[in-house]
């Protein structure tokens, strides 16, 4: 039940998060993430070692919504899928196997 | 014969869709406003083009795709109702079933069946006019056209998607709970079409509490799960959550309430549900455009209309889930039917039948060895057999309102024919009586509706003349009496005439030179075979057509029929038949060896034959408390041998009008009695309308009770001395 948010290499607006980010870990997030959110223009945040992420989480996600988001572990596409939120935030992600119909 | 179990579902359906429509036409000729009965039309026709769609039966699509478009604008308030669309959409209905027996019978549609179709179809794109498209229909609504509170106008949208809106409470996520997880557990009901995500409530990043939850979806789902299914998704946020479930097809004006339920909301609402592909955008624009038609001068602005609308936002909501509890109400009702073939029906009650003859032999036997628990043993069986029998009788029942119902297109098309401006009442159209009672009852009944038009009602200024309303009425009505239906069909029109009637028959040799008759027994004369002429009808105003197929007909059924008539009021036929033909409750009765059986419905009473009674038994009538009553000895009419016992007891018995007693040695109590018919060999015996197997393997007769009447009491009669006027 943790979550760490690490500056990557020396670049001061690429970030790195890792662990969960549930509920039990959003307030803590949210203040770490308030800090770069306002130094940086164009803040990167790397989510590749996401293991968890739930309603909380893709709040704080959107809430974050100009930040360019990046390698997106598993969980994270899971939700974005689920919520079909991947147009939302204009990131490029890996494509799914599985087809969606098209609104027509 | 090779069609597939659906296709002949589909094929028994529309039948019975189609028989409906009609039902509901004929209605909403009187009451054009009545939106149930419209949308029922509606819903049939468009069930009968979605089924046929499936199966691939392209005429049935593309003529019911032509009635449905004009339905749809009735629906919509921009076609109003009038005969003649009603007489359109009736001969519609027709070729309809026409399309579908074709189907049944495997046939090709004959030439004349194509071009009926051809010219009705040209008939209906009449009422279509050059109106296409939706939104265009939505410009010109009426101006009086308004939003209907119970959410009845407005076409059904064309997607069949649910539609679900959740607005998940700020607590959610504190709770412990993952608006997520309700998401995902929602996909293993069915498929999410589509969803988009809400979070409009989201404060400013400052402001914004993590812990909070600000998210809401609106969800197109594709799903054969019922409302209750989907609703128990999210029964652990339910205080938690706004929760909104449209169930797909649901009207426009639905769609809207929905939107205008959404406070703030809903601009964005309406894009949303455009882009979950559960309402197409022309139909969003549909829908707006006629809320703006109800506005006044320039469109207001629609948070405007919606804001007004909120105004009243719970009675709306609550007609609409009324509305909604309905639909689902009538279809639960639907599944508790399930069709069952005939057949089997007939089998279960031949079993039943040879059940209770095997029953009532292990209660003989257990009577002859009188060991008391077994005695008990064979009470509870012949006590559970019974209700078994009166149970699978009753599966046979059907209430005779379809029959009856159907009348109504009789009389408005020969009424049509003929000029005449008639009403059909009907009434007791929820007695029951057994199916195949039912089958047949249907042509001697349209024999007596028609005649009773035809001849009966006079023309609207005759009836004037004679001081009666220009509309003639005709009436059906059913009701039991003493085990069995009793079916009258009566007019008021001029009632018979009974010289020409009395005249008619002494030519033609039914009745003897100077017999007196009473009036039932003349009136009924028009019953006779040698009435049946046409020479006839013109000369006595046409009464008694094939009225002796009639009687034939009813006697098939061992059933009985008469006439009332009083000159310039109207005339009544009523026919009397029994209510099962399959199994009686009877009352056993003992003469010398001999057991014989008489339906225990119409057992009045039994009394003992009195000395004194007995030593005038020469007299075939007795005092039966101020009464007379005739009676015969069962012993004498079917010449059993033996000497007299040294008491006898009298059966009262009932059947219509009269009463007679039967005079009989012993009374052996009630029968469970399976009827078995007597074989074409005895056709000719009076008095004895089949046998029965007992228990002790013996066969009894069943007494034909109306029939022995008749023979006791014109033996009465010969004597001379009652007074009691009978019918023949």
């Amino acid at each position: 039940m943790t979550v760490t948010m690490t500056q990557r290499g020396s670049a001061p607006c690429h970030w790195l998060i890792e662990g969960e980010m549930t509920i039990y870990t959003a307030l803590q997030l949210k203040d770490a993430l308030l800090a770069p959110l306002d130094q940086c223009a164009d803040l990167e945040i790397d989510l590749a070692g996401v293991t968890e992420i739930d309603s909380a989480g893709l709040q704080l996600l959107i809430l974050g919504k100009n930040v360019l988001l990046s390698g997106h572990s598993p969980a994270v596409l899971e939700v974005l899928d689920l919520c079909k939120l991947e147009g939302f935030f204009g990131d490029p992600v890996l494509v799914k196997s599985r087809e969606y119909p098209h609104e027509s | 014969m090779n069609l597939d179990a659906a296709l002949q579902t589909f094929i028994a359906e529309s039948r019975e869709l189609l028989q409906n429509m009609e039902q509901a036409l004929l209605r909403i000729e009187q009451t054009p406003d009545d939106t149930d009965t419209l949308n029922a039309i509606f819903r049939a026709a468009h069930t009968i083009k979605g089924s046929a769609g499936l199966f691939g039966l392209d005429d049935i699509v593309a003529f019911t795709h032509v009635a449905e478009s004009v339905l749809d604008r009735v629906r919509s308030g921009q076609q109003a109702v009038d005969g003649e669309l009603v007489a359109v959409l009736l001969a519609s209905a027709d070729h309809m079933t026409e399309l579908v027996d074709s189907v049944a019978n495997e046939s090709a549609l004959a030439p004349d069946v194509r071009q009926t179709g051809q010219s009705l179809m040209d008939r209906l794109r009449v009422y279509l006019g050059e109106v296409g498209t939706p939104p265009a229909v939505a410009a010109k609504l009426p101006a009086q056209y308004h939003m209907p509170h119970t959410a009845e106008g407005g076409g059904q949208v064309e997607t069949d998607l649910w539609h679900i809106s959740l607005r998940f409470g700020p607590d959610v996520l504190r709770n412990g709970m993952d608006p997520l997880s309700f998401i995902r557990y929602l996909g293993t009901l069915g498929d999410i079409h589509h969803i988009v995500t809400v979070f409009d409530g989201m404060p400013a990043a400052a402001a914004m509490d993590p812990e909070s939850c600000y998210l809401g979806f609106e969800i197109s789902f594709k799903s054969s799960a019922d409302k209750t299914a989907i609703e128990s998704v999210f029964d652990f946020v339910s205080d938690d959550c706004q929760i909104r479930i449209l169930p797909p097809r649901s009207k426009i004006t639905e769609y809207l309430l929905f939107i205008a339920d959404m406070p703030g909301e809903e601009l964005r609402l309406g894009e949303m549900l455009v882009r979950c592909g559960t309402l197409t955008a022309s139909e969003l624009q549909t829908g707006l455009a006629m809320q703006h038609a109800e506005g006044t001068e320039p469109p207001r602005p629609i948070g405007q209309v919606l804001a007004d609308a909120q105004l009243a936002p719970s009675p709306v909501i609550a007609a609409a889930l009324e509305k909604q509890r309905q639909v689902k109400e009538s279809r639960s009702n639907e599944a508790h039917l399930i069709r069952v073939d005939a057949d089997k029906l007939d089998q279960l009650i031949n079993l039943v039948g040879e059940l209770i003859i095997a029953g009532a032999g292990t209660t003989l036997i257990a009577q002859r060895t009188g060991a008391s628990d077994l005695l008990e043993a064979t009470a509870t069986l012949s006590r559970l057999v019974e209700q078994v029998r009166d149970s699978a009788l009753t599966l046979r029942m059907v209430q005779i309102g379809a029959t009856f119902n159907r009348f109504q297109r009789v009389v408005r098309d020969v009424s049509k024919e003929l000029g005449k401006d008639i009403d059909l009442v009907i009434s007791g159209a929820e007695t029951e009586l057994d199916k195949t009672v039912v089958e047949r009852i249907g042509d001697p009944l349209t024999h007596l509706v028609r005649n009773s038009m035809d001849h009966g009602i006079e023309s609207a200024e005759v009836r004037l003349a004679r001081g009666k309303p220009a509309k003639g009425t005709l009436k059906l009505n059913a009701y039991h009496d003493a085990g069995s239906i009793v079916i009258e069909v009566s007019d008021d029109g001029g009632g018979l005439n009974k010289e020409r009637i009395l005249q008619k028959a002494t030519e033609r040799g039914l009745v003897s030179e100077g017999a007196t008759l009473s009036d039932q027994e003349i009136y009924n004369l028009i019953f006779e075979p040698g009435f049946s002429t046409a020479e006839v009808i013109s000369n006595l105003s046409g009464r008694g057509v094939g009225m002796d197929v009639v009687r034939r007909n009813i006697e098939a059924l061992r059933g009985t029929v008469d006439l009332d008539s009083s000159p310039g009021l109207g005339s009544t036929v009523r026919i009397r038949l029994p209510l099962t033909l399959a199994i009686i409750d009877g009352f056993l009765v003992g003469v010398g060896n001999a057991v014989y059986v008489i339906p225990l419905d119409m057992v009045v009473e039994c009394i003992e034959l009195s000395a004194a009674d007995r030593d005038a038994s020469d007299r075939r009538y007795l005092n039966l408390r101020g009464e007379v009553l005739p009676y015969r000895r069962l012993r004498e009419h079917f010449e059993v041998p033996g000497p007299l016992p040294r008491r006898e007891n009298i059966v009262v018995v009932r059947y219509g009008q009269l009463k007679v007693g039967l005079v009989v040695d012993k009374l052996m109590g009630e029968f469970q009695t399976v009827i078995k018919p007597l074989g074409k060999v005895f056709s000719q015996i009076k008095g004895v309308g089949g046998f029965t197997i007992l228990g002790s393997g013996e066969v009894a007769l069943i007494l034909d009770v109306p029939g022995l009447m008749n023979q006791v009491v014109s033996s009465a009669e010969i004597q001379g001395s009652s007074s009691n006027r009978l019918p023949a």
